[in-house]
């Protein structure tokens, strides 16, 4: 895998952030993925939710991203520029989330644990590595599946290329 | 012979799982996708842009209308319609809009009455509580919606393999403690990512007690600890309350895991003599006993509702301590039937009436206030007691209220004393 590597400032939250503070259930009937994206947040701290920037990367603690299965949740970090996620673990739907949507999520409890609020952080998830100002940290080998999940940009191009293989088959 | 195995792995292994190691990645075929209002507008938009023109079957999809449902706004309308909408192109047949359809409710609870879930299926829902499922032995599991839609698509969906928890009560509770309580002395002993990824399997004599409805809220709750799914065995309970509810109920078949089955971590709570529970905001896992909150706990509205905690057993025990008695001065009771049948069997039973004699609110299925979307959402400061499942900040309206989780027989008792109580100060 060839992406560009990321790099952002961190916006540090703390452990079981869950997607009712990321994007509060008031909004769950809207679509938009700009407007989901004013509210990202919003449940958490209004003076974090402003700080968020295009261009940043979340870095939380434990269990990020726990409760309710809501995409709109992701679409909220994508819609604000988010790069990517940090955690030391991902509760399993938000993972399948950001992973299905392409927003890359990083489980590292040691770098997730280092990195504080506003420093530099670079991620290279071709060489599987995460250095911010005190340490640099390898990643382990991701599974295949994954690899091609991403290099696909997606689950939804994943699908569609299945589908026109099951096309052609007929 | 084969070794023995865990209720997942036959699941998991009967939908074409071939790699059964935990953290193996595999495509599993669903028998049920289950979509909702809210991850159903962002899933058809998804299934479009995957240039899938029909669900694979539409005789396995299942659709309802329950979050913003009856319509709270005219944006929430419009969702519905899109759902309706998609449901006529695509000829599922399975459609629940409550006031439109035979019978309707909240996604888990009505397609558990309708049948659509049975022993050893593999359901995937856009819902994080579909998990519920495992109360009737099927494995649910909860995604997004671009899983949903891919779900749709194919049939199929990506997952990873979980490890495998055995969870084994031991004892006999105490009065007026219910499913519901299992569940919370299961998170307060594992917390709320103590079980993050894996299945958990449910057993013991005080789950073998428990009637379906029972069930349901104990496997409602699996995900509040992270876990991928909650699984209890299919028994003759199980197949009782199933079978009226099936066209041929003749393949249906009890599910338990073959005896030896080797699990990856086993946790045993003691819940023998236990009393009541409560989950303190912010977390559905900092649980005590309802006696022993060390601080008067004044409510301004209690709720009794959700998918998993407004079955008739809930209703039952919630007249059980207010029938005959008047809700406090400046409390509100919120009544949600979690289902039109279920609704209905309240009237039929004269719950309804002594509800609305003790001064309640019944209203019709909606997941409403829950989530915080409509139908008794909290203000700034007020504290609620409900029978759900999330006591996030903000999870019912205001960041800045409060939500206390217990069972029916609490919350009741809560309506009647104005703060949170055992419910035998209230009965006697
Ligand atoms: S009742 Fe509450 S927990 Fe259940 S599906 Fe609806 S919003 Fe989710």
């Amino acid at each position: 895998m060839s992406a560009a590597p990321i790099e952002g400032r961190v916006v540090r939250l703390g452990d079981d952030v869950d997607t009712d503070v990321l994007l509060p259930g008031a909004y769950l009937n809207v679509t938009d993925p700009a407007e989901l994206g004013r509210h990202l947040l919003e449940g958490y701290d209004p003076e974090v939710a402003a700080r968020v920037q295009a261009g940043d990367v979340v870095v939380a603690g434990r269990n990020m991203g726990c409760g309710s299965s809501r995409e709109h949740a992701v679409l909220a970090l994508r819609a604000r520029g988010v790069q990517a996620v940090v955690a030391e673990s991902f509760a399993r739907i938000f993972l399948r989330n950001c992973l299905n949507l392409g927003l890359p999520a990083v489980e590292h409890p040691a770098a997730a644990r280092a990195l504080a609020d506003g420093e530099r952080v670079r991620i290279d998830l071709g060489a599987g590595t995460v250095e911010g100002e005190r340490g640099r940290w390898e990643l382990p080998p991701q599974p295949p599946f994954l690899t091609e999940l991403l290099r696909d940009g997606g689950l939804v191009p994943w699908v569609r290329r299945r589908l026109h293989a099951h096309d052609r088959e007929r | 012979m084969s070794a023995p195995r865990t209720m997942t792995a036959k699941i998991l292994a009967a939908h074409g799982l071939e790699e059964l190691t935990p953290g193996a990645f595999g495509l599993a075929r669903v028998d049920r996708v289950l979509v909702n209002d809210v991850s159903g507008a962002v899933a058809i938009r998804e299934l479009a842009r995957m240039g899938a023109e029909r669900v694979f079957d539409p005789g396995r999809v299942a659709c309802v209308a329950d979050h913003f449902w009856p319509a709270k706004d005219a944006r929430s309308a419009e969702h519905v319609a899109r759902l309706r909408a998609f449901a006529e192109a695509q000829g599922i047949e399975a459609y629940f809009e409550a006031g439109a359809t035979p019978t309707a409710g909240i996604e888990h609870a009505v397609i558990a009455e309708a049948g659509l879930v049975r022993p050893g299926d593999l359901l995937v829902g856009g819902d994080s509580h579909t998990c519920t499922a495992g109360a009737l032995g099927a494995l649910g599991i909860g995604v997004g919606s671009t899983d949903l839609a891919a779900a749709m698509a194919l049939g199929e969906l990506w997952l990873r393999v979980p490890e495998t928890t055995a969870v084994r009560f031991r004892g006999t509770p105490g009065p007026y403690a219910t499913g519901k309580d299992l569940i919370l002395a299961l998170l307060g002993r594992i917390g709320v990512d103590g079980a993050t990824y894996q299945a958990l399997e449910l057993s013991g004599p005080a789950i073998d007690a428990l009637d379906v409805d029972g069930r349901l809220a104990v496997c409602n709750m699996a995900v509040e600890a992270g876990a991928k799914s909650g699984l209890v065995a299919a028994d003759a309970a199980t197949i009782a309350w199933l079978a009226p509810r099936l066209e041929d109920p003749s393949s249906l078949a009890p599910l338990a895991p073959d005896d030896g089955a080797a699990y990856e971590h086993e946790v045993e709570v003691d819940v023998d003599g236990m009393g009541p529970l409560v989950a303190r905001p912010p977390s559905p896992g900092d649980v005590r006993p309802v006696d022993e909150l060390g601080e008067a706990v004044r409510v301004d509205q209690v709720y009794v509702g959700n998918c998993a905690n407004g079955m008739i057993s809930d209703l039952r025990q919630l007249v059980d301590v207010v029938g005959g008695r008047r809700v406090a001065p400046g409390v509100r009771l919120i009544v949600v039937p979690a289902t039109q049948e279920v609704h209905r069997q309240a009237v039929a039973e004269g719950l309804v009436e002594a509800l609305l004699d003790a001064g309640a609110m019944v209203s019709p299925p909606t997941c409403g206030a829950c989530f915080g979307g409509h139908m008794g959402v909290l203000a700034a400061g007020e504290t609620a007691v409900a029978t759900t499942n999330r006591n996030f900040r903000g999870r019912m309206g205001h960041r800045d209220s409060r939500v206390f989780l217990a069972n029916a027989y609490v919350a009741g008792a809560a309506a009647v004393a104005g703060e949170l109580v055992h419910p035998s100060e209230v009965v006697g």
